[in-house]
């Protein structure tokens, strides 16, 4: 079960030639190295810590989706910068609350991705300022949009009934990485950017995302969860979305 | 000692005979478990220990911290001493200092660590901070983790054992990969251990690791004896076999653990669980009769076949 990787403490490891021999033995379920009853309490650990702090978040998503679904116009510049900013600070409040504190401990991998989503939240910041944005003009990506930023805003959270388990370990937007990432998604589907800059920021802003779904996705289905299929079903979903136009 | 009459009492005596050369061959529910002699030294280790792998990574969960703690109270109850762990298990090292501390440090511990760098300049550190994770003087064992860098790791642990920082050394693989390269390090390397995977299903090391581990006097610790606890869902499908009873086995991870133990060239086997049901039950497999040649080889052949 070796690792090719550091671990998250400063004396961590790190990989060598002789650590990735073999690694058409390894399979996912090499790489889970925790329980998911331990993974699946963290998100109970992060309400618990959050409440109820940990509403405001989706409110207000559900919020800007109800305002942005009236009007095929919508968002304009300000409720698309408005969105840029609030995915941006749900990405950073993800990293701090979230990565690091409590799966970090227990994933190595979780010490790399939380830097990672906070350069995302500054990637967003700067999409908001310089991209120019304002709304799609692709019905699909409207459509495909909508639907993904429904789901992980109302849907995503009543995934632990799917396996038995406790409301109080609902995964919400703007704390849990998988809604915050499916959300971030559907607004880049449902925004345009209309200068340079702004172009070359919106493709990148979708790396991550799409990065993030794959990796979490394997976790899932290797913990044996059918949520992988949802993160799975929502990047597929984005991708052909935009396939045609993209920020 | 008289030696039964009855083909299996016969069975059952010669394995206890072969098996527990350091201890007096007993099999009530409360008597001490099992133990075999570690060659380099001829201390004696109870044939069952603890793995840490996944089962002790729990963070900050204080529940599941309690819950571990409850294990490691029940292993030392029972007779355990051996618990093992690496840098690359997560938190498990700071769950293992948790509940030693809880425990008041049982004196019974042998503590088993690993280094898991590649580079070589971090081994020292990443082994004090291994230390200072679990609270403990010095560890009984260090191990080269699955190789890694083991040209620059070794010398650094012989050289601690030489100074007294350390009693034993060793090295690691699982899932059975690099044995050639784990055979070059048994031949030419002054090592105590080596750990390696071996179960019902995963017998590779017999062909050649385990007869070289005797001939060269290396101590084995088996590890994945459940695969991770894969082989007992894939049996639990299953009724126990008839033979199970003549090795007083009640479950099958006693039968798993009975195979594993009972080569001549293992040591211990090291079976990592979060519950204390299932560490009790572990632990019981340290006692009573254990399977000899025939049986061992009716045991894989009846296991495959299912």
């Amino acid at each position: 079960m070796r690792r090719c990787a550091s671990a998250w403490r400063a004396t961590s490891p790190r990989c060598d030639g002789a650590a990735v021999s073999e690694w058409w033995t390894y399979t996912p379920a090499d790489f889970l190295m925790f329980a998911p009853r331990i993974y699946w309490r963290l998100f109970e650990a992060l309400n618990r810590q959050t409440w109820p702090a940990v509403l405001l978040a989706p409110s207000a998503g559900v919020a800007w989706l109800l305002w942005v679904a009236r009007d095929t116009a919508r968002p304009g510049a300000a409720a698309a910068r408005l969105a840029a900013v609030a995915l941006a600070l749900a990405w950073a409040a993800v990293a701090l609350l979230f990565l690091q504190p409590l799966l970090a401990p227990i994933h190595w991998l979780a010490a790399y991705i939380a830097p990672a989503f906070g350069l995302q939240a500054v990637l967003l910041l700067a999409l908001a300022a310089l991209g120019g944005l304002g709304a799609t003009a692709s019905p699909r990506r409207r459509r495909a949009g909508l639907a993904l930023l429904g789901y992980a805003l109302l849907l995503h959270p009543l995934c632990p009934l799917l396996d038995g388990r406790p409301l109080t370990q609902a995964e919400v937007f703007g704390l849990a990485p998988d809604p915050t990432v499916l959300a971030t998604l559907g607004v880049l589907l449902l925004c345009r950017a209309t200068t340079p800059a702004g172009r070359v920021l919106g493709r990148t802003a979708w790396v991550l995302p799409v990065a993030w779904c794959a990796l979490s996705a394997a976790t899932l289905w290797t913990m044996g969860s059918a949520q992988g299929f949802a993160l799975a079903g929502g990047v597929l979903l984005a991708l052909v979305a935009a396939r045609r136009r993209s920020l | 000692m008289s030696c039964p009459a009855s083909p299996a009492g016969r069975r059952r005596f010669l394995a206890l005979a072969a098996a527990t050369l350091a201890a007096p061959a007993v099999t009530a529910a409360s008597a001490p478990p099992l133990t075999k002699r570690i060659p380099s030294s001829g201390e004696a280790l109870p044939i069952v220990g603890l793995g840490s792998w996944i089962t002790f990574n729990v963070g900050q969960d204080a529940v599941a911290r309690a819950q571990c703690v409850e294990v490691v109270r029940a292993f030392f109850a029972a007779g355990g001493r051996m618990i093992d762990s690496s840098p690359m298990y997560g938190s498990s090292q700071p769950t293992i200092g948790y509940a030693l501390a809880q425990l008041g440090m049982p004196p019974a511990l042998f503590s088993a660590e690993k280094v898991w760098t590649g580079d070589a300049a971090r081994g020292s550190a990443q082994i004090e901070a291994s230390r200072a994770y679990w609270g403990v003087p010095r560890f009984d064992l260090l191990q080269v983790h699955n190789l890694l860098a083991w040209e620059q790791q070794l010398p650094l642990l012989l050289q601690m054992k030489a100074a007294g920082g350390l009693r034993y050394v060793g090295i690691t693989t699982s899932e059975g990969r690099r044995h050639a390269e784990i055979e070059r390090v048994m031949r030419s390397q002054p090592i105590d251990f080596v750990q390696l995977s071996y179960n019902l299903l995963d017998r590779e090391a017999e062909q050649r690791l385990l007869p070289l581990a005797q001939e060269r006097g290396i101590a084995v610790i088996a590890n994945r004896p459940f695969r991770e606890g894969a082989l007992l869902r894939q049996l639990a499908r299953h009724p126990l076999p008839g033979w199970a009873a003549e090795i007083d086995c009640k479950h099958w991870a006693q039968v798993a653990l009975k195979f594993a133990v009972s080569h001549p060239a293992v040591t211990c086997a090291i079976p990592a669980t979060s519950q204390v049901a299932h560490l009790q039950q572990n632990m019981a497999a340290a006692r009573g009769p254990l399977p000899d040649a025939a049986l061992r080889q009716r045991m894989a052949r009846d296991v495959a076949a299912l």
